[in-house]
């Protein structure tokens, strides 16, 4: 089974609702809850794209971000960073590190879904 | 006879008159600097309060009973005043530039400003005195009762007996002193009404005498009648022991005494207005003294060849008149006794009271006083009034009970020579004062000390042979047997006179102390100061020769170098220089660091007055030397403050730094605040959307989602009391007080609460209670709380396959234990002190801890606030363990 988006979300409701929005819109999804994890699982089920958390436990989202950039294989993989820390120099290392989009909690669903889309039709394309 | 109610309104009358002429001096000497109150001559006078009953009186006892031996009490005073350049114009011109006002004073400004040398000189001076005032208590009385008839059997002194009489004299004195010489209270220590009453006083106790005496040279038909009538009688006029040793004791004695009695010094020195009146008085004086011994002899062979034997010859002055019916002549030779004794007490006690005062009592007062403001001028100025009364009362109380102890002994002369020997102690140190710069205040101290006991034990405790068996014995035997320290033949020298032992031993270990211990002790440098000052007093006056000028520039230059360079860099100096200090060479070198230490000008002024030989005193040197002195003080100050400037600012930029510190922790803490809300409000908003914008959602999905945003609500709002409660906490705003708390009664409650949440986690709770009864001041809410808090933390973060969470109590000494510990993930080392930071949480630990961000900081302020401490400590296997230490409450403890 292919995994369209990886969610690496620790705070349980804020996955539960990631997980709703993306499957109503379409996707197939893989969920983990630490750093760690959500390496393995990259490197394991190949997502086409991940939603990354910052404030994860065992490896923070910058580290991971940090990880699939460097990996030739992930390299390109789409990667969205999702953090409660909303100030501008998060941005800026997000950015720094390569990340394909930044989203601030608390969001607005419609820019999850929307953002998700467009970042996989402009892997696609 | 006279009627003793007469005798003692005429007594009563004079001391009126006294008091009126005081009073009208006083006055007058207000009003004009230039009245007769200054004169010579009325200084004189005053001096001869030397000249006391003792005198008046016993002299011709002395006369009549060891011949001429009474010559020596007046040519010791005699010599002195004539030597007046050598000593007492010393002691004038110093006491004046020092403004010394006692004896005490004296020795005590001349080494190092000794306070302590003033007291012992002070307590000396007043137990020395004791017999002096006795004696004069004693004259009195027995001048009232010789005038008025032994039995006294009537008018006012009926029934009372010599105690009783004395009492009445001493009581009567010290409440005539009071008004007299306690009026006011004047800086230089000068009292004109006194001096004119004390003038006033020596003339009529001279009158008197030189009145009797011709009296009885005319009732005795002339003097050379007088004389061969006595010779022929076997009277031994030319006693051959007259000239012995005990006459040299004297002599040396009444020297020391007309320098060393406190009232001496108080007229010589202290009430001295012009250092010129010494001029006079150093051949007035003698020949006051003179006239006052003139009769003596006559009046003293007269009194043996006519009156019946046994009569006391210490009243012949009283009694040789009355026996010739010469009522008035009686009763103003009465009135001349009365004089000699109303004015040494008063000036006694005076000079006495001064010294009391000023360093005893004051310095303990200021000591107690410190910082509670007496310094207002007229607190003190009646501190010290009120002091000087009650020396007064003392001074004359100590002479009373003398007199009673010893009032057995009849001749007046002996117990005079008691003080004369105690108050001599003080001679070697004020000689040395005034002519060894190197005495030193140890020296000195020792000498009066060592001085001052050997008097006590040979002259002093022997007064008492009659009243106290101990000391007859003491004296008989020696203390413990040991007779070479009998007091009346020390160190087994028996064969001279008892009053020549006690002053050659006393005398001659006082000043051998004082040699040898200066010798062996240095000085301080205020010490060499006033030593300098002393003994070349008058180094700087009068014209220098060219020969005395390079020695004379010497000393001035090392006084100044010492005074400005400091005693051991100017000594260096000198010694550097050795023979060449004192050429230009080193004048100019000096003048270099002078320069150093006070600038160049001021050197240059004080160098060119120095070499010049110009008369620069050595006030002007000093009081240049003083400014320099203040204005290096003031540098100091300067110093001083810019140091406590640079302190200040460095306290400020600590506290910029804290406040800093703190903003970025301010800045660090909204950002987590932030965090930790957003989260919650991230799956609220989410789900609320999602709820806003699916229409077609299953029944079960809609109710989880909205227990969901119900849960992360009230997340929500506990964070923010959580962050309000903390911060009051932290802002030391704790909205409880303490109160005694049952704390097993706390824990139990807490237990209770978590239990539920361990049997829903299917958690063992095991709970083990050993501080029974243990009582601390808490609020049992917040202690519930912090229990709560970590039960809880221990229940929800363990995920051992067998949890077990242990609560366990006890108590010791002090304090009540309450461990929480559990065999969950435990802490890692390195975070253990981050734990009870704000919103840390263990990295290592489980998924999400909702809420636990702040808890444990809450707890640990409120265990703070209840003085206690809330810890992580080893556990005891795996897990963690907190452990909570609070003290039991006052009375709890106290009960301990």
């Amino acid at each position: 089974m292919s995994v369209d988006v990886l969610i690496a979300e620790d705070e349980p409701s804020i996955l539960d609702s990631l997980d709703f929005i993306l499957r109503r819109a379409g996707f197939s999804i893989e969920s983990v809850t630490d750093g760690d994890a959500a390496l393995a699982a990259i490197r394991r089920d190949r997502p086409r794209l991940v939603v990354l958390d910052v404030m994860l436990p065992k490896r923070s989202g910058f580290e991971v971000l940090k990880q699939i950039r460097a990996d030739a294989v992930t390299h390109d993989l789409p990667v969205m960073i999702l953090t409660a820390k909303g100030q501008a120099q998060d941005r800026q290392t997000a950015e720094d590190l390569g990340a394909s989009s930044f989203i601030t909690k608390p969001y607005a669903n419609a820019d999850v879904v929307g953002t998700v889309k467009r970042l996989l039709a402009e892997a696609a394309g | 006879m006279l009627s003793a109610d007469l005798v003692t309104a005429t007594g009563i009358a004079y001391v009126g008159l006294l008091f009126l002429i005081a009073y009208v001096s006083d006055r007058q000497a207000r009003k004009s600097k230039s009245s007769f109150l200054r004169s010579p001559f009325v200084y004189t006078l005053a001096i001869s309060v030397y000249c006391t009953s003792w005198t008046f009186y016993g002299a011709v006892g002395s006369a009549a009973r060891n011949g001429l031996e009474y010559l020596a009490i007046y040519l010791g005073p005699t010599l002195v005043f004539i030597g007046w350049w050598f000593v007492l114009r010393r002691l004038v011109r110093i006491s004046h530039n020092q403004r010394i006002t006692s004896i005490a004073d004296l020795l005590s400004s001349r080494f190092g400003k000794s306070s302590r040398l003033a007291v012992l000189v002070t307590v000396i001076a007043v137990i020395g005195i004791a017999p002096y005032i006795a004696l004069q208590l004693k004259a009195v009385t027995s001048s009232i009762q010789a005038i008025s008839g032994a039995s006294a059997a009537q008018g006012t002194l009926r029934g009372v007996d010599d105690v009783g009489l004395a009492f009445g004299v001493a009581a009567g004195m010290a409440l005539f002193t009071v008004l007299f010489g306690t009026r006011n209270v004047d800086a230089k220590e000068q009292h004109h009404g006194v001096v004119a009453a004390i003038a006033f006083e020596a003339v009529v106790k001279l009158a008197a005498l030189i009145a009797v005496g011709l009296f009885v040279v005319f009732a005795g038909g002339g003097l050379e009648a007088i004389f061969s009538r006595a010779e022929a009688a076997g009277v031994d006029i030319y006693s051959t022991g007259t000239f012995d040793d005990r006459w040299i004791a004297m002599n040396v004695l009444s020297i020391a005494a007309i320098i060393c009695l406190p009232r001496q010094f108080q007229i010589t020195v202290v009430e001295n207005s012009d250092e010129n009146h010494l001029r006079t008085a150093a051949w007035a004086f003698p020949g006051y003294l003179l006239l006052m011994s003139l009769f003596t002899l006559p009046i003293a062979l007269y009194g043996l060849t006519s009156m019946p034997a046994g009569a006391n010859p210490d009243m012949f002055v009283l009694t040789l008149p009355l026996a010739a019916g010469q009522e008035g002549l009686a009763l103003f030779a009465f009135i001349g006794g009365f004089s000699s004794a109303t004015s040494m007490i008063i000036v006694e006690s005076i000079a006495l009271s001064i010294m009391v005062s000023n360093h005893i009592v004051m310095p303990l007062v200021l000591r107690f006083t410190q910082g509670q403001g007496v310094g207002d001028g007229r607190g003190v100025s009646q501190l010290l009034l009120a002091s000087r009364r009650f020396s007064i009362a003392l001074i004359l109380s100590l002479g009373f009970g003398y007199f009673y102890l010893t009032r057995d002994s009849n001749a007046l002369a002996p117990i005079g020579l008691i003080s004369f020997c105690g108050v001599a102690q003080f001679l070697p140190a004020i000689i040395a004062a005034l002519f060894w710069k190197d005495a030193s205040l140890k020296a000195a101290t020792a000498a009066v000390a060592v001085g001052f006991v050997v008097w006590a034990w040979s002259s002093f405790m022997p007064s008492f042979e009659s009243a106290s068996p101990l000391v007859a014995q003491l004296m008989a035997e020696g203390p413990w047997g040991i007779t070479w320290l009998r007091p009346e033949a020390l160190f087994g020298v028996a064969d001279i006179d008892p009053l020549a032992n006690a002053v050659f031993w006393s005398l001659f270990l006082n000043t051998a102390t004082l040699v040898v211990v200066s010798l062996f002790t240095s000085q301080s440098a205020l010490e060499r100061v006033q030593a300098t000052l002393f003994v070349d007093l008058f180094r700087r006056q009068g014209p220098v020769g060219t020969l005395m000028r390079g020695s004379a520039a010497t000393g001035d230059l090392q006084f100044v170098a010492q005074r400005v360079l400091g005693i051991e860099k100017a000594t260096a100096l000198f010694a550097g220089a050795g023979a060449a200090a004192g050429t230009p060479q080193f004048i100019d070198r000096l003048e270099r660091e002078l320069a150093g230490s006070i600038g160049a000008a001021s050197a240059h002024v004080m160098m060119s007055k120095v070499v010049a030989g110009s008369a620069v005193s050595l006030e002007e040197v000093l009081q240049m030397a003083d400014e320099t002195q203040q204005a290096i003080e003031y540098s100091q100050q300067l110093e001083r403050t810019s140091s406590e400037l640079r302190d200040t600012a460095r306290k400020l930029e600590e506290a910029n730094r804290q406040l800093r510190e703190l903003d970025s922790q301010k800045d660090e803490f909204l950002s987590q605040v932030s965090h930790e809300v957003r989260t919650p409000m991230t799956s609220i908003r989410s789900f609320s959307e999602i709820l806003l914008g699916e229409q077609h959602l299953e029944e079960a999905e809609r109710q989880k989602f909205v227990a969901t945003i119900h849960k992360e609500s009230l997340r929500l709002t506990k964070l923010l009391d959580q962050i309000l409660d903390l911060n009051a906490l932290e802002r030391g705003k704790a909205a409880w007080r303490n109160v005694p708390t049952d704390a097993e009664a706390v824990l139990d409650q807490a237990v209770e609460v978590c239990s539920a949440l361990a049997r829903q986690r299917q958690m063992r709770l095991v709970v083990d209670k050993q501080g029974e009864g243990a009582s601390i001041d808490a609020d049992a809410d917040r202690l519930s709380q912090v229990l709560i808090n970590l039960i809880s933390n221990a229940i929800k973060y363990n995920d051992a396959p067998e949890p077990l969470v242990e609560v366990r109590s006890r108590r010791s000494r002090r304090h009540y234990i309450v461990e929480v510990a559990d065999n969950g993930p435990g802490i890692a080392r390195d975070e253990r002190t981050l734990v009870f930071e704000k919103f840390s949480r263990g990295a290592t630990g489980t998924t999400a801890a909702p809420g636990a961000g702040l808890g444990l900081a809450i707890s640990r302020q409120i265990i703070t606030h209840m003085n206690g401490r809330l810890e992580l400590v080893p556990a005891r296997g795996r897990g963690a363990c907190f452990r909570i230490t609070l003290p039991l409450s006052g009375a709890a403890a106290l009960a301990e």
